[in-house]
């Protein structure tokens, strides 16, 4: 025995993912078949209903877009050895500026609103990043601990705001009153209508372009610029980072902000492309499901946009299983998405070792030949 | 990087299967096909939504019609949920909660053939019946009881989510008990600020100690599931609670002084059996005391604690609400 066991590329690359994902289809196929339903019925369901419509898609790519900002956001903060928590309230905060944005300027033209109502989005996401970034960087409060607490401060101030300042007089629900047209992101049906396609009409929107270029920003960032550069120094080793005289404080604050201000892109999708208001919880957990993306994803936009699909999939998928198939409720789905997620995600290399040792054994035969 | 291509890897696979399976899942048409879609607290909470889904059980008891049901858990499920029904050729969908309305003005436009009935909220379409309740009204009922039976001349109320409908059961609550005892003091909380604050009874249970801590010996709850904790705290420390939505006297009999009840499940019921029948109709329909829509309850539970003198009370303040005789303000939003 020399170098260590390695598996081969193609192994890698294909049979190992295939047998984490196949492990996990039968665990859930296990807890589908106990609820007294057809598995494979099911798992049909699930595919047909995210992937197989074009209704299906538009839903699965409009979940994935939220996913992506946020993965995005927790996937930055990491480079810098942060593990931001907070992307939940960032964009809670950050869609805040974005709605009023839609608000109040609503009625210029959509290319001024646009522009207006990103940058606000990124401002205010990042303003909210910010506290917990300074007191960090100064105080050594730890991020975990600050970023959750921002996320249950950012949830008060807007159930107060919704509830007693933007609230649309005289009615029940805490939302505001609807974006004019102008300040409506255009949906992805009707671009499409105008080169002559005529697609489903799908909460699908230009923000899916946005989240495409926020993962190429990032790329570029992380990679190819000196920040991104120090950024990644300081999170691998701080005390050298120091000794190569970037100052980890000054990283700190950089990278929440930049976090904070791509969570903040959530609001473009969610209320800009799709509910066309601010109301309440509109993150709706997204920000959660951004760390899983981003450690799924490695931490590397490509991987987080594929992630962010494939989470989009399981939303969509599992949201027309519990449609069709009525004994298996939502919290049944969740079930079902965290099987994935463990096996593909977190225990990825169960298989690995007996693999490895698999074709070992099947190379050494060879050779004996 | 491995994870990437596992991801790839999926996109792969569920794409193939997708063109492999490909094929839309036929439901068996049927003549009448009812369908309701719960809110955020699901069918089970024990409160609001499992009240509504009582009723369509009940509809699907009497008449042996099955029905079809969906609980969201996100805003952009609502319109795909409710848009879908409807393609599948439902003939009513009972959207209940007042989050709802955005969704229901959308879906109803694209389906003008498909009733909707909602609950809490208001729609204005021809093809949509809006059902709201005075809570208020019943409210008002159970904060005279509270004060009839407190010997402290202190009261709690422990509400959910800090929003307009929670505000509109404190406010109802805290004339009645001022209607009866104008110098009583009512403490007012709220539980939290996200949809946790529904299904949180720890903390319902220490709010519920805390205002007895400052001397209150009622509490009247309208916080779903967080409930459950009030009303426990209450009858661990002796002192008395009202339950809300539907009628939980049974919980901890001897300390649930009455509940406020909401008649979402008939609301439910009606919409179903009407539609069914041909006489639903559009529009707005308020349902309060008169209409039996709200009210207290009395069973065998909580006879011993609302005696008749206090019963004759309540339905004295009962007949002049009807009659109009005693006005309940309703709290409006800003």
């Amino acid at each position: 025995m020399s170098a260590p066991a390695k598996l081969p590329r193609w192994a890698e690359l294909s049979l190992l993912p295939l047998i984490n994902l196949g492990v996990a289809l039968v665990l859930a196929g296990v807890i589908i078949k106990i609820l007294g339903e057809s598995p494979l019925a099911a798992f049909k369901l699930m595919v047909t209903g995210a992937l197989g419509t074009q209704e299906g898609i538009g839903y699965t790519l409009y979940y994935a877009t939220n996913f992506i900002f946020t993965g995005l956001a927790v996937a930055v903060a990491y480079h810098a050895g942060l593990f931001n928590i907070g992307a939940e309230g960032q964009a809670y905060v950050g869609g805040l500026g974005t709605g009023l944005v839609c608000l109040y300027f609503g009625t210029w033209p959509f290319w001024v609103v646009l522009p207006l109502a990103v940058l606000a989005g990124a401002i205010f996401g990042a303003a909210w990043a910010f506290i917990p970034a300074w007191l960090q960087a100064r105080r050594g409060s730890h991020i975990v601990i600050t970023t959750i607490m921002f996320n249950f401060i950012a949830a008060a101030l807007m159930t107060y705001l919704l509830v007693n300042v933007l609230i649309k007089p005289g009615q029940q629900s805490p939302e505001t009153r609807e974006f004019s047209a102008n300040a409506v992101m255009p949906a992805a049906h009707e671009l499409f209508a105008k080169i002559g396609i005529t697609v489903v009409a799908t909460p699908l929107n230009l923000a899916f372009g946005f989240a495409l270029m926020a993962a190429a920003g990032v790329w570029i960032f992380i990679w190819r610029t000196r920040w991104g550069f120090a950024l990644r120094v300081a999170g691998a080793n701080s005390a050298a980072a120091v000794y190569a005289g970037i100052s980890p404080p000054r990283i700190i604050v950089g990278a929440m902000l930049i976090s904070g201000a791509l969570a903040g892109g959530l609001g473009l999708n969610e209320l800009m492309g799709s509910q066309h208001r601010i109301l309440m919880d509109f993150p709706s957990g997204a920000g959660f499901v951004g760390i899983a993306v981003a450690l799924m994803g490695r931490n590397h936009p490509v991987g987080i946009v594929v992630a962010a699909v494939l989470f989009g999939a399981l939303y969509q998928g599992g949201s027309q299983l519990s449609f069709d198939m009525p004994k298996i409720n939502r919290d049944m789905v969740v079930v079902i998405q965290g099987l994935v997620i463990l096996l593909c995600g977190a225990m990825e290399n169960i298989f690995r070792a007996p693999l490895t040792a698999l074709f070992m054994r099947l190379s050494r035969a060879k050779e004996n030949d | 990087m491995l994870s990437i291509h596992v991801s790839r890897c999926l996109a792969a696979i569920t794409l193939c299967a997708a063109v492999l399976f490909a094929s839309v899942a036929g439901a068996a048409e049927k003549d009448f096909l009812p369908a309701i879609v719960y809110d955020f607290g699901g069918k089970f909470d024990r409160s609001f939504n499992q009240s509504a889904s009582e009723g369509a059980e009940k509809f699907k008891k009497d008449t042996g019609i099955a029905y079809r049901e969906f609980e969201i858990t996100n805003a952009a499920q609502r319109d795909l949920a409710m848009a879908q029904l409807a393609k599948r050729g439902a003939s009513i969908i009972v959207a209940v909660g007042f989050t709802q309305a955005s969704a229901v003005e959308k879906v109803a436009k694209q389906f003008p053939g498909v009733k909707f009935t909602i609950i809490d909220a208001v729609v204005e379409l021809p093809n949509v019946q809006s059902i709201n309740f005075r809570e208020q009204e019943s409210s008002f009922l159970c904060g005279m009881a509270a004060a009839l039976v407190s010997k402290t001349g202190k009261v709690g109320f422990v509400g959910g989510m800090d929003i307009p409908l929670i505000r509109k059961f404190a406010l109802g609550y805290a004339q009645g008990v001022h209607f009866v005892n104008p110098a009583a003091e009512v403490f007012e909380n709220m539980t939290g600020t996200t949809p946790a604050a529904w299904g949180d009874p720890t903390k319902g249970a220490e709010l519920a100690r805390s205002q007895f801590g400052r001397g209150a010996d009622v509490v009247f709850h309208a916080a779903g599931a967080t409930g459950i904790g009030v009303m426990q705290a209450a009858k661990d420390a002796g002192k008395f609670s009202i339950g809300c939505d539907s009628n939980q006297n049974y919980l901890h009999p001897g300390s649930v002084l009455t509940s406020a009840m909401k008649s979402v499940d008939v609301a439910v019921y009606r919409a179903f059996s009407d539609a069914k029948a041909g006489t639903w109709k559009p529009g707005q329909l308020v349902l309060g005391l008169p209409e039996n829509g709200v009210g207290y309850s009395l069973d065998e539970y909580n006879r011993k604690l609302l005696t008749p003198a206090i019963e004759a009370r309540l339905e004295k303040a009962k007949a002049d609400i009807v009659s109009g005789k005693i006005v309940v303000a309703e709290y409006k939003a800003p």
